[in-house]
């Protein structure tokens, strides 16, 4: 093992190029080193990218046939090995602009990346029976499958986009693509309800957007008069190395803009009322994407947002308004949990108050609320799309979503009420799942940072708690009524989620916590 | 005073004909006239932003003024009238407000506008920087207009204008967005319009109406 340092080239951005511990040689690296630097294109970037693009047309060409939901789950597999091998990538080399800036990989978005590309993958193999037995029930025609297959693909290659993009431009039309992608999941059913749902899921978030197109318009006009008209002024990376002296008054106004624009998509209090309504009503592996990858990638790019404008000398204003922002949301979210009927709306509301918590820790900043809030993201969509696994299929067995209508499930299917009784657990922030852990971190940082907040989160993380646990409580055990489902459901992600949140909440790899860490300092 | 060259007084008068667009699509009762005030709304935008190309030299411009012409000029509206005639809905529209009200409501949102815009286009050197107040009045009236109106159409539509009024701030602050940026909002808006046509179909299949008032069972306690 060995390190050593490659110039730092004219034109391009790199961090010096640090030989990781797989290096066993000098000259792969100098290879690897002359093939960046020349501008190609990486071989993983583009497969990524491509991959979800190439699977949606597939998946448009076969139709309804029965391998339809199989070559889904191949594409979202191949996915995730791009997502890896991009990961691994960045792990060895670091941070990297690629294809004439245009991309921009740092340990912030890459992990988003690979956890975006396995929540997609183990979604997908949920979703094979789920939709299976969804058909058998009559409630989907072979058609829609079609579309539900091409557009979860479309979905994913929204969210990756979104993630790796350097151009605030195109993350700002990548995250509308991901409503226009999603709307008509939402409406799949066809039924009076998903079709309100769905409409103001478009109307909501497509206004929302809208404040953050101008937030973006004006973060261009900010940074046009530094670095020229053109591409460059939208670059992310050359935004961020002349934040100093971006004009403050425009940068906090176009914050507003963002925060308000993307906040909608992160379903922040009080921008979320298209949230329960898009959760309870659409698919459940909808429910499940939205919640775990499209929630975290708003987040990102309000974060993304942040660092921009907390450089630009108006400090404390974002992380003022973030908090504000988390905070009213965690509280209404938590207040809003005791009066639900519908199990699927009740997790929605989880999935608010989670994200609340999210956006209050990385308005708070520092090192260690950015762990936190990282490790929060990555613990809370592995948990929240277990959870709708299981409550997918449980109101399958019972063909209905009312918390009344679901009882015993550990008795008839014990495997979905044991993964339901466990993620709920993991949700509520019970060690020793990682959710504790991360939940712990938040608060305590509050408790020294912020302290006028502490007890408005302690307070709230308790209603949640005794809300969600005295509903979900009768679901699992007590009597039951229920019908066998008529194909076997794909329990294993459920079980492959938890353990990995089980495993973050006792153990946290090094290089995972490395790579946090390092974020967590990007990210300031 | 200063002589205010050509240009920059067409650029201002077509910046006022905006405005004036925007009121009128507040006002507006039928169907439609609102899908042609649209266009014409368009139309205004298009020139505007072809003589500022013009002015300033800026060739990308050129591109976004032809882009904005052959979309929102011919396409969109021709999908809307498309539309109208294959749901055959030509019906009056009913606001939840008045009319009288919602134009005085409009005057304070123009004035509230100008205001908060001041401050943005005095950093401006752009020719175009005082129709910033403008474009950014069009934008909330647009808004006015989605909260007003009851019917699935005319929210497209007023959704469709604000996407209208942004544009106008990025030509008059900055002299319009990067291309490509450009290129995925002008599909992005064409892609979100076809799977509202669609989307209209279903509510009409589900409901034999494009009214709102059916949309509106989700609420919480149920």
């Amino acid at each position: 093992m060995h390190h050593f340092v490659v110039p730092a080239k004219v034109g391009t951005h790199f961090r010096p190029l640090r030989c990781g511990p797989h290096c066993r040689d000098q000259n792969p690296c100098l290879l690897e080193w002359h093939r960046i630097a020349r501008g190609t294109p990486l071989i993983e970037l583009v497969v990524l990218l491509c991959l979800p693009v190439l699977g949606a047309a597939v998946l448009a060409v076969i139709g309804e046939r029965t391998y339809a939901s199989t070559v889904n789950v191949a594409a979202c597999l191949l996915t995730f090995l791009a997502a890896i091998a991009l990961t691994a990538r960045v792990a060895r080399d670091g941070p990297m602009l690629v294809l004439d800036r245009q991309f921009f990989i740092d340990p912030f978005n890459v992990f988003l990346v690979a956890l975006t590309a396995f929540v997609g993958l183990t979604t997908a193999i949920f979703s094979r029976p789920y939709m299976e037995i969804e058909r058998a029930n009559g409630r989907l025609s072979a058609p829609r499958l079609r579309l539900y297959h091409s557009m979860y693909q479309l979905f994913n290659f929204t969210m990756l986009m979104a993630l790796v993009t350097n151009n605030m431009g195109i993350l700002w039309v990548a995250l509308e693509a991901a409503t226009l992608t999603t709307v008509l999941l939402v409406s799949l059913y066809r039924t009076p309800a998903s079709l309100e749902a769905a409409w103001k899921y478009f109307i909501l978030c497509g206004v929302g957007i809208a404040q953050a197109l101008f937030g973006t318009i004006l973060l261009y006009f900010a940074a046009e008069r530094l670095l020229g008209a053109g591409g460059g002024a939208l670059l992310w990376t050359e935004l961020n190395a002349v934040k100093g002296q971006l004009e403050p008054t425009v940068l906090s106004l176009a914050f507003v803009f963002l925060l308000v624009g993307y906040g909608t998509k992160v379903g922040l209090v009080p921008l979320h009322n298209w949230l329960p309504d898009a959760h309870a009503e659409g698919p459940t592996p909808v429910s499940a994407v939205l919640s775990g990858l499209l929630l975290n990638v708003a987040l990102y790019a309000v974060v993304r947002c942040k660092v921009l404008v907390e450089g630009s000398g108006s400090s404390s204003f974002a992380r003022e308004l973030m908090m504000g922002f988390g905070l009213l949301s965690v509280v209404v979210a938590a207040f809003l949990l005791s009066r639900q009927k519908d199990i699927k709306r009740l997790f929605a509301y989880s999935s608010i108050e989670h994200m609340g918590i999210m956006t209050f820790a990385f308005g708070m900043g520092g090192p260690v609320a950015n762990f936190a809030a990282m490790l929060h993201m990555t613990v809370h969509s592995l948990t929240k799309s277990a959870i709708f696994f299981t409550v997918g299929h449980a109101t399958q067995q019972t063909g209905t979503q009312q918390i009344d209508g679901i009882r015993g499930l550990i008795g008839t299917s014990p495997m979905i009420g044991w993964g339901l009784a466990l993620g709920t657990l993991a949700i509520l922030g019970m060690p020793p799942f990682g959710i504790f852990a991360s939940e712990f971190l938040i608060l305590t940082t509050a408790m020294r940072d912020q302290p006028w907040a502490a007890p408005f989160l302690l307070l709230s993380l308790g209603i949640a708690f005794a809300a969600v646990f005295s509903k979900v409580q009768p679901m699992v055990f007590g009597e039951s009524d229920v019908r066998p489902l008529s194909h076997r459901p794909a329990l294993i992600p459920v079980f492959v989620h938890l353990l990995i949140v089980l495993m973050l909440g006792l153990w946290i790899p090094p290089y995972l916590a490395e790579w946090y860490r390092q974020a967590a300092r990007l990210i300031g | 005073m200063t002589a205010v060259p050509l240009y920059a007084q067409l650029i201002n008068l077509l910046a006022a004909v905006l405005l004036l667009l925007a009121f009128a699509m507040l006002s507006q009762r039928r169907v439609l006239s609102l899908v042609n005030l649209y266009a014409a709304q368009g139309l205004a935008l298009a020139i505007s932003t072809g003589i500022v190309a013009y002015a300033t030299a800026q060739g990308h411009l050129y591109w976004s003024a032809g882009l904005t012409l052959l979309l929102k000029v011919i396409l969109l509206p021709g999908i809307l009238h498309r539309l109208i005639r294959r749901l055959d809905v030509r019906w009056e529209l009913e606001g939840l407000i008045n009319i009288p009200t919602t134009m005085l409501i409009g005057i304070v949102i123009v004035v509230f506008a100008f205001n908060l815009a001041l401050p943005i286009a005095q950093l401006s050197n752009t020719v175009t920087r005082g129709t910033l107040g403008i474009a950014m009045a069009s934008v909330m009236l647009s808004f006015l207009m989605m909260i007003t109106r009851r019917k699935a159409i005319p929210q497209v539509v007023g959704f469709l204008s604000m996407e209208n009024g942004l544009f106008f701030a990025a030509t008059s602050a900055t002299y319009g967005m990067p291309m490509v940026v450009e290129l995925g909002i002008a599909l992005d808006v064409l892609v979100g319009m076809l799977i509202l046509g669609v989307f209209f179909f279903q509510i009409r299949e589900q409901f034999d109406s494009l009214d709102l008032k059916h949309l509106e069972k989700l609420k919480e306690n149920e």
